[in-house]
């Protein structure tokens, strides 16, 4: 079963309970932080904060508009970090839609930054190594919540089967419609082949009001890095050897009588 | 709250003015965002700031800060001239139909009877037949109704004059109106959430008595969705009410002035007698109330010989006035020798913190019980610690004040019952025990009380009375247990030994004891019934009968007998909270005699009238609320500009108390409560700390712009009482407003720093004046004048 988080953004009231939900569940250290204009507890994610409300204040149709929605691991179906990361069993999609970082295995090279297309993950300073929201998976394995959705006072989180969740979200969206939002939808970028995270938003053509990209991708240095790349070193690497395979069976073994070179030796398909 | 925080989901309309709950009460919250989602009710905020509860409402309106009355009276105009009240209600369950005394009226700021300073409130009473009850004309026509003397009030409050004061748009405000009086409608309940933005005025108590008149216009008290409703700040402030304070004893009953000598003579004061012939004017059991408190305190002392031991409880003097204000100008100018501060930090919490800072230092002893070392246990030291912001403090070496601080348990280390602002009782455990030499406040009272009375009874002394009679039975006398407090709050039938089942069994005669009436009925002989947890909702309305107990009686929804018609018909047969089944009112515990038919008595028992008040004789600065300005105003009042603030307002001449002008502090400042703390005590703690380290000045975008501040320049703000410096935040949020054609700016200052705790930051106390509301006492912290200058 594949599981999921839902943001219902019309319900968010901005309390930033889910940040210390998340900060105490995790056991992560706490900072004090400089004054940075804005509500935020801080401007962006850190190693060791993983979930973070975004405020978001502008004039938008004739009065003032404070959009605040929560921010953290959108666990992608195709997981730009999970194809970035260059050492197996680093990054696990777990069975369940997750994307769990393990950390035993990371070698803190930061390609999975790289390759995050919703600019997550955090190298941490003193361990070198990357961390992120992992759905509280030592939560969800033993059948709990995630803490944010836990200690959510306006049941603007739900965490449950994906599926579920897209028909809720999906019919939130019609009733917002109902109401009066022409422009209401269901945030589940294809791009990334779907979130696990989904977002119910008012303002659903521009989700960049709510601190989320439009129409995320993953970068294409890590699509080419695992994509054509890769596609294309296995094309080199297997086409040299048919190429060998053929050059023996049309040329037979090479006589060394005829060629008196020895650097031509060194020649791979010769010692196909 | 006359209803509960389960019941806002009940509403079709939620006006959240004066409170900000989405900020200071996000758990709550959710019943306002039930009611959003699955009722499709229309969220409507007022507040002079754009806050989190706006940007999740369907309309903001914004307005200056203490201009509430206005936008309230502007509302009550709106919904007589447009027909958006509910007349069957008003006419059956106010006191519209009554008729006032010849004489009365309001002319020029003042209402009839302003002489020398004060109010003769004789042309303020009901005109009364030979039998003492109320004259009414039920048709709403007299010219001396109220009904009448009530739309020729606030005839005034047009839409334009709102918009004029308010500094919102007259648009705006009639967009307001409209969505708020769809609750005049009989299927239709509005409700009104408000907290500290109401009660922070030097007109608060008027305040709310104009949003009840709305509530009452459109039928909304006692109604499902409905009622008046304030949200409380603590876990317990609800409860701290209830439990008495110096003008109350427990239960609300008066405190005993010096005039009343004895029993009776108190007893006939306070013991109101009914204004109408249906009038079941339950204060007119005052007597068993008064007597069974006497016997909680007293004991077998106590008797019918000696006045139940009415001689031993303090008096008031007549007159006399010990509020917050008053007692800390009395401290100042030295006439109090010592101060017990349980969970109270005056330093930061009172308004001008100079003032403060030097009245304890007048003291000999201070004894403060706390989890922390707060700004008051630290008062001593705050040229040590913060003399740039405290340079009036003296050094410690010159303040002779002996300061005891003693380490108390926190609410998680305590038992006993928090009462919420649903007034519900609802029982806890502790968690975990003190820590190190950590104690619980009852075994520090008791140690106190026990130690006080030993020296009575070795030394003697001045009246010892109070002190040697008061009865201290508990099983473990240096550490009560809460549950046998409890009991004892509670009541017991002193001749069976058992626990009352509730208030209607207490006696006059001494048979009875309780030590708070609205509390009887919470531990009976079926147990705590504070510690019930059912979750079963039979009316289908959320009021959970059987989760905690609510005072009074378990009731869930006060008055709401009001909720049907006089025939007892329901205004909305969807959502009845009681019905009248041929026998008996069945649903939530009636607020009524329970077996008493519809129409054989009035419906709101509580009051001699039996009717709710649109016109309060009582209140001290009128009948009807006026709009009055802040203290300290950047305006005229439109209204009547000879008497611009609260001709009653309560204000002290000590050499700290100034006050300015707009000349020099031309902007309006407004101090509030950010989600991420709790008042002064999370800034002692990690994750609080860590979502809001900083100290900041919310300064509108306007105004930024005209003075060349951008989000992070420091600037500093100042008023007539003293200076701070901070940050300032840029903001949309505050806009501009246009009053009296005058462009007008505000200042937000959240109030969670101090010199003491993780983090660290300006008391803004230090700005605000020495105003007080004349009912009740409360600081005007909200609305007073500032000036602000980049410094950074």
């Amino acid at each position: 079963m594949i599981v999921a988080k839902l943001i219902d953004t019309t319900l968010c009231i901005g309390c930033k309970a889910c940040e210390v939900a998340c900060q105490e569940w995790n056991d992560q250290e706490y900072t004090l932080g400089t004054f940075g204009g804005t509500y935020q507890t801080m401007p962006d994610l850190e190693h060791n904060f993983w979930n973070l409300i975004k405020f978001n204040e502008m004039e938008r149709d004739g009065g003032t508009s404070w959009l605040m929605s929560k921010y953290q691991c959108m666990h992608c179906a195709d997981a730009g970090c999970l194809a970035a990361c260059p050492v197996p069993g680093a990054i696990v999609p777990r069975s369940n839609g997750t994307i769990d970082f393990v950390h035993e295995n990371c070698i803190g090279c930061g390609y999975c930054i790289t390759g995050c297309p919703f600019d997550v993950p955090r190298l941490s300073p003193t361990t070198k190594k990357v961390y992120k929201c992992s759905l509280c998976s030592d939560r969800t394995a033993v059948g709990l919540e995630p803490a944010c959705i836990k200690t959510c006072p306006t049941n603007c989180l739900t965490f449950g089967e994906r599926e579920e969740l897209v028909r809720i979200a999906e019919a939130r969206s019609e009733e917002l419609k109902a109401d009066g939002f022409a422009d209401a939808g269901v945030y589940n970028p294809q791009g990334v082949g779907g979130t696990n995270v989904l977002y119910v938003l008012k303002h659903a053509s521009e989700p960049e009001q709510y601190g989320l990209p439009k129409d995320p991708q993953i970068p294409w240095a890590v699509t080419l890095w695992k994509g054509p790349m890769k596609w294309l070193g296995s094309l080199m690497f297997w086409g040299t050897i048919l190429g060998a395979f053929f050059h023996f069976v049309i040329y037979g073994p090479q006589d060394p009588a005829k060629h008196g070179h020895p650097e031509e030796e060194d020649e791979p398909s010769d010692k196909s | 709250m006359t209803n509960g925080w389960t019941d806002v989901s009940n509403a079709d309309v939620v006006l959240v003015m004066g409170g900000n709950p989405a900020e200071n009460h996000p758990v709550g919250f959710r019943f306002v965002m039930e009611a959003k989602r699955l009722r499709k009710a229309k969220i409507v905020c007022v507040d002079p700031r754009f806050t989190r509860t706006a940007a999740v409402s369907d309309l903001y309106v914004p307005i200056r800060s203490g201009t509430d009355i206005a936008f309230l009276g502007g509302l009550i105009h709106y919904a007589l001239t447009e027909n958006k009240y509910q007349r069957k209600y008003v006419e059956q369950h106010t006191n519209a139909s009554f008729l006032i005394a010849e004489g009365f009226g309001f002319s020029e700021g003042h209402f009839s009877g302003w002489k020398d300073g004060k109010y003769d409130k004789t042309t303020w009473q009901y005109e009364l037949d030979g039998q003492g009850y109320a004259k009414v004309d039920p048709k709403l026509e007299h010219p001396r109704c109220v009904f009448q003397l009530m739309k020729a009030h606030y005839s005034r409050y047009t839409p334009d004059v709102v918009a004029n004061i308010c500094g919102c748009t007259a648009e705006e405000f009639l967009k307001a109106a409209a969505m708020i009086t769809i609750a005049a409608s009989e299927d239709k309940s509005g409700t009104v959430l408000y907290a500290l933005g109401w009660t922070h005025h030097s007109f608060a108590v008027q305040l709310i008595h104009a949003a009840a008149m709305v509530q009452l216009l459109m039928g909304n008290i006692g109604m499902p969705g409905g009622g008046v409703n304030a949200q409380r700040g603590h876990a317990n402030i609800q409860g701290s009410t209830d439990m008495g304070s110096w003008n109350n004893l427990p239960g609300y009953l008066k405190i005993p002035r010096a005039n009343q000598s004895t029993l009776a003579e108190y007893l006939k004061a306070n013991t109101p007698k009914a204004l109408r012939p249906n009038s079941l004017n339950y204060w007119g059991n005052t007597p068993k109330f008064m007597t069974s408190l006497l016997k909680a305190y007293y004991g077998p002392d106590a008797t019918a010989a000696n006045g139940y031991g009415y001689d031993w409880i303090p008096k008031v003097a007549e007159g006399a006035d010990h509020s917050w204000g008053t007692f800390f100008d009395e401290m100042h100018a030295g006439k109090m020798e010592g101060l017990i501060s349980f969970g109270m930090n005056p330093v930061a919490n009172g308004p001008n913190t100079p003032k403060m800072i030097r009245a304890l230092s007048k003291l000999k002893w201070l004894i403060v019980a706390e989890n922390f070392e707060t700004e008051t246990a630290a008062f001593w030291r705050a040229k040590e610690l913060a003399d740039k912001e405290y340079p009036q403090s003296m050094k410690a070496e010159e303040i002779q004040t002996e300061v005891f601080l003693l380490p108390a348990a926190c609410f998680a280390e305590k038992d006993g019952a928090f009462v919420n602002s649903s007034r519900w009782l609802q029982w806890k455990e502790a968690a975990v025990d003190p820590p190190g030499e950590a104690r619980r406040d009852q075994d520090i009272i008791a140690d106190l009380f026990l130690a006080i009375r030993e020296l009575y009874e070795k030394e003697g002394g001045k009246s010892p009375e109070p002190v040697l009679k008061m009865q201290w039975n508990y099983a473990k006398p240096h550490a009560p247990a809460l549950r046998d407090v409890a009991r004892e709050v509670n009541g017991v039938d002193l001749e069976t030994g058992k626990q009352l089942n509730g208030f209607g069994e207490l006696k006059d005669d001494g048979s009875t004891s309780c030590g708070n009436w609205v509390y009887s009925g919470s531990w009976t002989e079926l147990g705590n019934q504070m510690a019930r947890r059912g979750q079963v909702d039979p009316t289908g309305l959320g009021l959970y009968p059987e989760w905690a107990w609510s005072w009074p009686a378990n009731r869930r929804i006060l008055y709401n007998r009001a909720s049907s018609d006089d025939a007892g018909k329901p205004w909305d047969e969807t959502r009845a909270p009681i019905r009248w089944n041929g026998k008996r009112w069945a649903g939530d515990t009636p607020d009524y005699k329970v077996d008493a038919k519809p129409d054989s008595m009035a419906s709101f028992i509580m009051l001699p009238e039996g009717v709710a008040r649109l016109f309060a004789p009582d209140l001290v600065e009128g009948p009807f609320p006026e709009h009055y300005e802040p203290a300290e105003s950047p305006v005229d009042n439109a209204l009547h500009p000879n008497v611009n603030a609260n001709p009653m307002l309560k204000t002290y001449k000590s050499d700290m108390d100034a006050f300015g002008t707009a000349k020099d502090f031309p902007f309006v400042a407004i101090t509030f409560r950010l989600t991420e703390h709790f008042h002064y005590w999370t800034k002692h703690t990690n994750s609080s700390s860590e979502l809001q380290s900083n100290f900041f000045v919310e300064v509108p975008e306007e105004l930024a712009t005209e003075k060349g501040i951008v989000s992070g320049t420091k600037v500093r703000v100042s008023s007539a009482r003293g200076d701070l410096e901070g940050p300032a935040l840029v903001t949309k949020r505050l806009r501009t407003l246009k009053v009296s054609g005058r462009k007008v700016y505000q200042i937000g200052l959240p109030i969670h720093w101090g010199f003491v705790g993780k983090v660290h930051g300006p008391l803004i106390n230090k700005l605000t004046p020495s105003a007080y509301d004349p009912n009740c006492g409360t600081p005007e912290y909200k609305g007073f004048l500032v000036n602000l200058e980049k410094i950074g």
